[in-house]
């Protein structure tokens, strides 16, 4: 078996980078999952890609840029209506700081 | 303990004063209803897809130009990924690895020498939404969000660690506000937000090449709040060291009540933003033609007005330097001086008289002055014609900034014209001198300060309206020889 490529505190971590709660199960999962995915990039760097730009985009677009009008927003009760706890005019958010 | 030398950058941000945010056309529009101006785009809904807003992008390409940055020919966007709830989508769409602009420098004055400042960056990105927290945020147990901010195109300018006082960051800050102003990118209102300031500042033994720990210094929401708050940092760190602590990389709050900076808690893997480009954003290529074509739009920028000022009016390099820290102010000055040919005169009236009733900056107030340039000259030339005196004039000044009229009808309507009939003034003149026999005998004397005396009660009599040149000439005829 080769050396992992991910181990159980990166998954940890990335997990607490994206606010998600795993049980002991689901991160030895993601760490298998992840691993996986990781091994195939290896795969991808036996590619020759001396010379050739990266790629952000699949795309082959630029410069899409929209003139500066101003347009009708969602109406504030439309908007406030899907939040879980609004008051008043405002969304309202749980303590930001953890105790 | 050797000679510490205090080192600091600033990251300034910059609301640009676009009509629509940075990527939907939701209103930017200051004052509005909480979360009246919000969409998809800017709440981060699954499958919107933002949209580069162009005046954004050109305001960028102004402020960099006149910065002396290097455009940047490909740049694009990134997500910038942190959880805190003024971001609904949880990235912030900022740009990293290819800035729009790059490698400028800022001429700063401080104490009569000026300093070249690096500027490292300059980049866009979005504004995020405003958090109200019931209390202060250690103990609020809710906050809400007003997400109309979310999306307002910001313009960031990192410069380098090349300040080395308090004085020469606010010096920095101040010139940076003011070109900002005169491109019409951004209003500068420090205190309503739409210009904030950060700060990093390090101690290092003077002379050393390296940098030490820097510390971020945040909430500085006013000029004045920048030079107190980056004095009380440095004087802390100065403290710190000098009793053997180590300075711990951290953000400290400035907080202006208790006039000191506070430790922020910090925010485990704050840092970790997880860079990548933004996929619904396709690069941005910036041809010469379009940079070129924005270059010739420039306006002349504060130093080289300053320049022109002093050289081509003969005014004081200070009186210059404060006709120029509005743009409103300077055009203000030039409208005048065409329509009245004396720019020292005009210098005077606008800095002496027109400054104390608004700051020099505030482009908004010059700009709705109640004495439009046309009827500052009009006031002028009544005294060059003897109209009124000047210190006459000082009073109709004032009625016109309070009325809004021109000075020929307030002088007309009050009865204000100068007493300039020597008949009249002649008359006068005899009164006073009768009335005031020893102080005759004094001048007679050789006393020569009495005749200012004499003059003084004849201003007197005529309520200040006498024509000081003719009083002197009258006093002249009429008192008895020596
Ligand atoms: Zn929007």
């Amino acid at each position: 078996m080769t050396q992992p490529k991910i181990s159980l505190s990166q998954v940890e971590h990335v997990a607490r980078l994206a606010r998600l709660e795993l049980s002991e199960a689901d991160k030895e999962r993601m760490r298998r999952e992840l691993d996986g995915i990781l091994s195939y990039i290896d795969t991808l760097r036996a590619l020759q890609t001396d010379g050739v730009e990266p790629t952000s985009h699949a795309v082959p677009l630029t410069n899409v840029m929209r003139e500066d009008e101003p347009r009708p927003s969602v109406p504030q009760t439309d908007m406030l209506a899907n939040a879980p706890d609004p008051s008043g005019e405002f969304f309202r958010v749980p303590r930001i700081i953890e105790e | 303990m050797n000679d510490l030398e205090t080192v600091i950058g600033l990251e300034v941000h910059a609301q640009l004063l676009t009509r629509s945010k940075m990527f939907c056309g939701c209103s930017t529009a200051f004052g509005a209803a909480p979360n009246s101006q919000t969409c998809p785009v800017c709440q981060g809904m699954p499958g919107a897809l933002p949209v580069i807003n162009r005046s954004a992008v050109e305001f960028g390409i102004r402020t960099a130009l006149a910065v002396g940055c290097r455009v940047n020919e490909h740049h694009r966007f990134a997500r910038k990924h942190y959880y805190y709830p003024d971001m609904p989508k949880n990235f912030q769409i900022s740009q990293y690895e290819e800035p729009l602009a790059e490698h400028g420098v800022l001429d700063i004055e401080v104490g009569g020498s000026s300093r070249t400042i690096g500027i490292q960056r300059l980049h866009l990105e979005e504004d995020v939404g405003k958090l109200i927290h019931e209390g202060p945020l250690e103990t609020a147990q809710s906050s809400t969000v007003d997400f109309n901010r979310a999306g307002v195109p910001l313009m960031e300018i990192v410069s380098r660690p090349d300040m080395r006082s308090p004085a020469e960051a606010a010096a920095y800050l101040r010139t940076l506000r003011t070109i900002v102003v005169y491109l019409g990118v951004c209003d500068g209102n420090m205190e309503e937000g739409s210009l904030r300031c950060d700060a990093n500042v390090s101690l290092r033994p003077a002379g050393s090449p390296e940098l030490g720990v820097k510390v971020e210094i945040k909430n500085m929401n006013s000029f004045r709040n920048v030079q107190h708050a980056l004095e009380y940092e440095v004087k802390r760190q100065v403290r710190a060291l000098a009793e053997g602590e180590k300075i711990v990389q951290e953000t400290r709050l400035w907080d202006p009540e208790r006039v000191r900076t506070v430790s922020m808690r910090s925010k485990e893997y704050a840092h970790d933003y997880r860079y990548f480009p933004e996929p619904d954003l396709p690069p941005l290529q910036v041809e010469a033609r379009w940079v070129e074509a924005i270059r010739a739009t420039l306006p002349e920028l504060p130093a080289a007005r300053r320049r022109r000022f002093a050289g081509g009016y003969g005014l004081s390099a200070y009186d210059a330097d404060r006709l120029t820290q509005g743009r409103a102010l300077a055009d203000y000055f030039e409208t005048t001086v065409r329509e009245y040919d004396k720019p020292k005169i005009v210098a005077n009236w606008v800095l002496n008289e027109l400054l104390r009733e608004m700051p020099a900056d505030d482009d908004r107030a010059v700009a709705a002055c109640p004495i439009p340039p046309r009827n500052l000259a009009g006031l002028l030339r009544l005294i060059d014609d003897g109209t009124i005196s000047g210190k006459m004039a000082k009073d109709v000044f004032e009625t016109m900034y309070r009325t809004g009229q021109d000075a020929p009808s307030i002088v007309a309507r009050e009865g204000l014209t100068q007493v300039a009939d020597a008949g009249e003034l002649r008359r006068v003149v005899d009164q006073v001198l009768a009335a005031h026999p020893k102080v005759v005998e004094d001048w007679r004397g050789g006393k020569k300060a009495a005749l200012g005396f004499l003059v003084g009660q004849v201003m007197k009599a005529t309520l200040g309206r006498a024509n000081p040149a003719l009083v002197n000439q009258l006093l002249g005829e009429k008192l008895p020889k020596g």
